[in-house]
């Protein structure tokens, strides 16, 4: 046996490639990014001649995933939590069509907001879309819960959703692997027209998605994911969840643990063994990491006659990450005494790197800009979000993958002028591209900057998509091409491209500046990629 | 402490490896996790990725034990080492330190933030833990050949602390290093030899 030390992500993409898939598929998104990029660089992924691409979104991700599923073959999709509102739309169905091959998708939440804009939990989603939710407390768990999720998908024709958040996600343990399984072979649904919802059809797909609810709550109740640790001490019954699981263990090395606990690890919530823990117990304290799912489940709207403590009695906090501090503290235990924090410390936040091109697009923007009021700028999510801090106090405005372009066009439309949008390449193609076509479309007064490093910078220098045929695609929106300028962000060119931006600004319809310079960090990179796009022209 | 203590007793080691974004931090605690597979300890280490790797604060949290570790998350006042590349950095996770724990750290500022405190007092508040050894990684590791080393000098320093014999610290270095030639090897080798130096001439 294998035993590998692997980051959760990790240990989720090498479960998928042990398991079979014939596909992942992504965009970069703290903190799942390193579930793709470890099967684009593993060797057994090549050996099998596994599919590991970056697509445009998560939206072309998913869809791409349930297609793989349609041909009978097993398919994953990651994405971070906000990741998973794109892709809602073919998800939330993939849950009416059913799976044909093995079809898992994997949500990383980022409680604490360490990498985003929002901590919202994608239990929520897997409940909305009534399908199966597994969520490991650790990295073996994480892998072998791949495994049962492809077999579950197989067994009930159903997508699964796999949900983890940070700490798992980018801590580091050792995983102990099974043996591999053959991907499946090329097998269309018995029925062809399973995967039409039109209406008449979707009807009967949907009553088979509630028939198979009672299956779902069945392997809840039996495949082992949720189960109950016996305590002599029944004043408290503690039921936890996904990696709070390890904080209260924390809090109980080398200890007696005197209270039964109820771990959970897989959804639709287990009805039975809920009901029979609480009827034990004096009181329950519920620990989640995430919103409080669970105890607002248990709880309902009048209560079950007991205490129970948790997010809404606040004996956890409602916001942020767990850690064993927290767990130690709703476990009433004394306060253990610490150093101080001196206070003299003072926070350094993230900055762009020394030598970034955002800084000279920044510095030209901000100049052209000066004889306005300030306000003027949405932008998006990248490194560039950092124009937001001083020294350049530029943005104002950071929402989704793509507003800034849509919210400029709703600025504008509400009569700001001039306004202007920030956006980077790999964003624009993500989701910035039908916001330019509706701006094209109603000769919006807007100034589109694009920032083009030639890379999705901020995860790590994942492949832009936009790389060699950025302007092909901005042009392809009809946009009147003399507006279209493509400036060369650097010192020596500050007061040309200050100069460019002013015109533009006054222009009374829609234009598109590419500040393009590559990212100093992903440059050797980007060069390989570069030359990839050149071998298969000359092809 | 030997191999054979460790196999008797509960032994466990806790590691805060703290700086700024750039200075290597994730190379240090690859070494240690190297160093912990060849000693066939268990352990947990947590990373931070993202946007804070943008300059900004980076901190891991390296748990190594002779039994399952549960938290990925090092509780505060339980830290048995503080690793810090970067001084102001250090004193940010005093609060974890356990009250016998080490502070190693690099005394050369990473001066990208306007508001950074008086070095001097920086200094001082460092040297004020009974349990710390401050000292410039970045003059010893540019003797050695290049600044990018000092990560592996306070390594080197720290070494001792780890309960992990110092061959595989030099194991793990050349693994971790192996793909980028013999030079930056030896480099990161004399460089964690000389740690271990500095720590006993401060002892």
């Amino acid at each position: 046996m294998r035993k590998l030390p692997l980051l959760g992500d990790e240990a989720i993409a090498q479960a998928a490639i042990d398991a079979g898939i014939t596909s992942i598929y992504a965009y970069p998104g703290t903190p799942s990014t390193e579930i793709t990029e470890y099967v684009q660089k593993s060797k057994q992924a090549k050996e099998h001649q596994i599919i590991a691409q970056w697509t445009a979104n998560e939206k072309t991700a998913m869809e791409a995933a349930i297609g793989v599923s349609y041909a009978g073959k097993r398919a994953m999709t990651c994405m971070k939590h906000v990741g998973l509102n794109v892709a809602a739309d073919p998800f939330m169905n993939s849950a009416i069509t059913g799976a044909n091959g093995g079809l898992v998708v994997v949500s990383a939440d980022d409680p604490s907001m360490h990498s985003s804009q929002n901590e919202q939990d994608s239990r929520y989603f897997g409940k909305f879309a009534q399908i199966p939710i597994l969520e490991p407390h650790d990295q073996q768990e994480a892998y072998d819960m791949v495994h049962y999720a492809f077999n579950l998908s197989e067994k009930f024709q159903t997508p699964v959703l796999l949900r983890i958040t940070t700490r798992l996600a980018h801590s580091r343990s050792g995983v102990t692997l099974k043996d591999s399984t053959a991907q499946n072979t090329l097998k269309l649904p018995d029925d062809l027209r399973r995967f039409v919802l039109l209406p008449a059809l979707a009807k009967k797909r949907y009553k088979i998605l509630l028939d198979n609810q009672v299956n779902f709550l069945y392997e809840s109740l039996h495949s082992g994911f949720n189960r109950l640790i016996q305590g002599v001490d029944k004043s408290l019954g503690i039921i936890v969840s996904g990696i709070a699981f390890n904080y209260l263990m924390e809090n109980f090395q080398h200890k007696n643990l005197p209270f039964p606990i109820l771990k959970i690890g897989q959804y639709p919530i287990p009805n039975e063994l809920i009901r029979n823990f609480v009827n034990e117990v004096d009181e329950v304290l519920i620990l989640e990491e995430g919103y409080p799912l669970i105890e607002e489940q248990l709880l309902g709207f009048l209560g079950i006659g007991k205490k129970v403590h948790g997010k809404f009695d606040a004996t956890v906090p409602r916001d942020g990450e767990l850690n064993p501090n927290l767990v130690a503290k709703a476990l009433k235990f004394p306060e253990v005494k610490v150093n101080p924090v001196p206070e003299f410390l003072v926070n350094r936040p993230p900055q762009l790197c020394v030598g970034c091109p955002h800084i000279d697009t920044y510095n030209a923007l901000n100049d052209a800009l000066s004889e306005f009021t300030q306000g003027r700028v949405m932008s998006d999510i990248g490194c560039y979000t950092l124009g937001a801090l001083p020294p350049f106090n530029t943005i104002n405005s950071c929402v989704d993958m793509g507003a800034s372009i849509t919210m400029a066009k709703g600025a504008s439309d509400a009569g700001l002028r001039p306004v202007v949008s920030v956006i980077g390449d790999s964003t624009f193609i993500h989701s910035g591209i039908t916001g330019l076509i509706d701006c094209v479309t109603y000769h919006t007064p807007i100034t589109i900057v694009i920032l083009d490093n030639e890379t999705t910078a901020m995860t790590g220098g994942q492949k832009s998509l936009a790389l060699g045929k950025l302007e092909s695609i901005v042009l392809g929106t009809g946009l009147n091409p003399e507006h279209l300028h493509i400036i060369d962000p650097r010192k020596k060119f500050h007061s040309e491209n200050v100069e460019i931006f002013k015109k533009e600004l006054s222009y009374e319809d829609v234009s598109v500046v590419i500040a393009r310079r590559e990212c100093i960090v992903a440059i050797d990179q980007i060069k390989k990629e570069l030359q990839l796009i050149a071998v298969s022209k000359n092809v | 402490m030997t191999n054979e203590t460790i196999n008797k007793n509960n032994f466990k080691k806790d590691i805060i490896i703290a700086g700024v974004g750039g200075q290597g931090i994730v190379s240090i605690a690859s070494a240690i996790g190297y160093a912990t597979l060849e000693a066939k300890l268990f352990f947990k280490q947590s990373e931070v990725h993202g946007m804070s790797q943008r300059g900004g604060e980076v901190q891991s949290h390296f748990r190594i034990a002779n039994y399952p570790i549960q938290s990925d998350l090092i509780p505060i006042g339980n830290a048995d080492l503080i690793i810090s590349v970067e001084p102001l950095e250090s004193l940010r996770y005093v609060n974890y330190l356990a009250p016998d724990g080490w502070i190693i750290t690099n005394s050369v500022p990473y001066n990208n933030i306007t508001n950074y405190p008086d070095l001097v007092q920086v200094h001082n508040e460092i040297k004020s833990f009974k349990n710390s050894i401050l000292f410039d990684a970045d003059s010893e590791a540019r003797k050695i050949g290049s600044v990018k080393a000092a990560n592996m000098v306070l390594l080197g320093a720290a070494s001792e602390f780890l309960g992990i014999q110092f061959e595989m610290f030099e194991n793990a270095i050349k693994t971790l290093f192996g793909r980028k030639g013999d030079k930056i090897v030896d480099m990161n080798l004399k460089a964690l030899a000389r740690g271990k130096e500095i720590l006993h001439s401060n002892m």
